[in-house]
């Protein structure tokens, strides 16, 4: 399909010249720095913060990233992301409980579900752009949500509970959090790297030039249909592999994760983080679920802060936290 | 088999009839959409919410004030569409020369914005709010079913709403400056014509017809915060379905929708929630431009 990457001759990604020894994976020296901040948050962050609280961060954080892939690298506004990340958590706890898959087998399950979600959904959805694009992927969303109401298999308004989170390959027991901690770490991890690889290959650069003009990819002879829905399916796997890992976490699946709300915080961290940014959307996840985790108690008024930062961000802080902080120490995050 | 299907399809009828009762809530909201989108470029996710402001607004004239129904049917619209007026100057007029995707997600931060206040303010519970005398008596004897007054007046209403809407759009002066300004906004200011203006003022206008079909949901839902966004959802839907082009093409997408909701509902009960989704699909993937739409 995407035959003419090959002849594609992508210029060195985002390299500071002159700084070698600090360029990790294709991260300009700022990024790589800020990786490293990342992974030693990784490190400590059990030790000094509550390990679920960290794991719902973590599955979130990968959820915004993958939705970043399409927003912030092929300019797809995706309003129906909690479709896969819902989907993929059902399928994850349905595979752990009731075939009694191993943890890292529910979560690939979650993953290929996302996926197969993506591939169709996205080949629907990618005939229109722009803001079609955006209420196409919600009305889809919204009739996955109806589906996953009625079906058997999702347990309806009650969702999947007391899901096992089982023995890692088999030997190791994740009952403990700090166990959970490090596969949900691993899990995040790899699906970072991954994306960061994506947007640095030619593949990645050619979605780049999708967003930033399509009418001359395509004079360019790319398939630019192809190409979205590649992308569009990555991120759908991601944010299913995301909703698996979520889901043995917590031990449940619910409704609450394929509802359009969902949907909509999924932009929100992204936004806030920062659209189009390598870290933007793991600082966003972080700034969203801590604001939900401390004004938990003040229910309604939640959404309400919610709607203030959305409308706050969209009028006068569209570059979000890592594209202020980038241009305010002139680097890229 | 035949005869089957005419028994299911009798026993059905109040379905259908509900069914095109709650198309002409698809009708009128999308008819909103559309207008906005044509003269903004934006897509109002507020819309569901404003839609439910309107319902709020007739209960709290007639609960705090003592103003009725048919009062209510003209000044709710022109509260929300007031309220419109401040958006649209405040917010959503800084968004014109971005991206249109910042209009979505404005109106999506103050669809929350709404509905969470009204969560608040009134719980998730609804509140009842009765039809007006006038409507209440007993149903309508149509030969074939009994019908209440009211939901044939809601009926009856759309209609008219649309077709004014459509006689003001097209067969106006104001209406030739607004489809002009569509085409081509600044060479309409060229000629004289405030634009800006008339951006707020379509802003309100489609705001206004939400919260009248919001008053006109009033007694048939509950009147509650969450009544507006999944019925946004399924408008968006039925908007794809019909393309933003043509104002008959929506008003006509809207009830024939709300129709097959209602026959699924006879027929495949267990689809009736998903049957514009799928169908929205099905059209993607045949006439991308939507039905009525302009590629």
């Amino acid at each position: 399909m995407a035959g003419q990457a090959t002849a594609f001759t992508a210029p060195t990604p985002h390299q500071s010249p002159g700084l070698p020894g600090l360029s990790l994976l294709g991260f300009n020296r700022a990024q790589s720095i800020a990786f490293l901040l990342l992974l030693a948050v990784l490190l400590v962050g059990p030790f000094v913060l509550y390990p679920v609280f960290l794991m719902k961060l973590l599955c979130f954080a990968l959820f915004a990233c993958a939705f970043n892939l399409l927003i912030g690298y092929v300019g797809l506004l995706s309003f129906g992301h909690a479709m896969f990340f819902g989907m993929g958590g059902y399928v994850a706890a349905h595979a752990a409980k009731v075939w009694g898959l191993s943890p890292e087998l529910a979560i690939l399950a979650g993953g290929a579900v996302g996926a197969v979600l993506g591939v169709v959904s996205g080949w629907i959805a990618i005939r229109r752009q722009g803001i079609y694009f955006a209420m196409i992927t919600l009305a889809l969303a919204q009739m996955v949500f109806f589906v996953c109401l009625q079906a058997p298999f999702t347990g309806g308004e009650d969702g999947i509970q007391s899901v096992p989170r089982g023995n890692f390959l088999g030997l190791f027991s994740l009952a403990p959090d700090m166990n959970m901690y490090w596969l949900v770490a691993g899990v995040f991890l790899a699906g970072f790297l991954l994306i960061n690889r994506i947007i640095h290959s030619p593949f990645g650069q050619v979605l780049t030039a999708i967003r930033e003009n399509e009418p001359r990819a395509i004079s360019l002879g790319y398939r630019v249909d192809d190409y979205k829905l590649i992308a569009f399916t990555l991120s759908a796997a991601l944010a299913g592999v995301a909703g698996g890992t979520k889901a043995l976490v917590f031990g449940i699946a619910t409704l609450t994760d394929v509802y359009w709300a969902m949907s909509g915080e999924v932009v929100l961290m992204t936004l806030v983080g920062g659209l189009g940014t390598v870290f933007g959307p793991v600082l966003g996840a972080a700034v969203i679920v801590s604001m939900q985790n401390y004004l938990a108690e003040f229910g309604a008024w939640v959404t309400v802060i919610q709607g203030c930062i959305f409308v706050a961000c969209v009028l006068a802080f569209r570059a979000g936290i890592a594209g202020e902080v980038g241009r305010w120490l002139r680097v890229r995050l | 088999m035949i005869e089957d299907l005419i028994f299911q399809l009798e026993l059905g009828l109040p379905q259908v009839v509900l069914g095109l009762v709650n198309g002409a809530f698809y009708a009128l909201l999308s008819l909103g959409l559309a207008v906005i989108f044509g003269m903004l470029n934006v897509i109002n996710f507020a819309h569901g919410a404003q839609f439910m402001v309107g319902a709020f607004v007739a209960w709290m004239l007639l609960n705090w004030v003592g103003i009725g129904y048919w009062p209510a049917l003209i000044l709710a619209p022109l509260i929300v569409g007031a309220f419109g007026v401040v958006l649209e100057r405040t917010m959503i007029s800084r968004l014109y020369k971005l991206d249109h995707l910042y209009g979505l997600l404005l109106t999506f931060g103050l669809a929350l914005i709404i509905e969470g206040l009204f969560r608040n303010g009134f719980g998730s519970s609804g509140l009842p709010y009765a039809p007006p005398e006038l409507l209440s008596g007993p149903p309508v004897d149509l030969g074939f079913m009994f019908l209440p007054k009211y939901r044939l007046w809601v009926v009856a209403a759309a209609v008219v709403m649309s077709l004014a809407t459509w006689i003001i759009i097209e067969k106006t002066r104001l209406g030739a400056y607004l489809r002009a300004a569509t085409e081509n906004a600044a060479l309409v200011q060229a000629f004289g014509v405030n634009v800006p203006r008339m951006m707020t003022l379509t802003y309100a206008a489609g705001v206004a017809l939400a919260a009248f079909a919001g008053v006109l949901a009033a007694p048939i839902y509950s009147v509650n915060p969450q009544m507006g966004s999944s019925l946004i959802i399924t408008v968006f839907a039925v908007v794809v379905i019909g393309g933003m082009g043509s104002i008959l093409g929506s008003v006509l997408t809207g009830f024939g929708l709300g129709l097959v909701e209602g026959l699924t509902k006879v027929f495949y009960p267990e689809a009736s929630s998903t049957v514009i989704f799928v169908i929205m699909a099905i059209v993607l993937l045949a006439r991308p431009a939507g039905l009525f739409g302009r590629a």
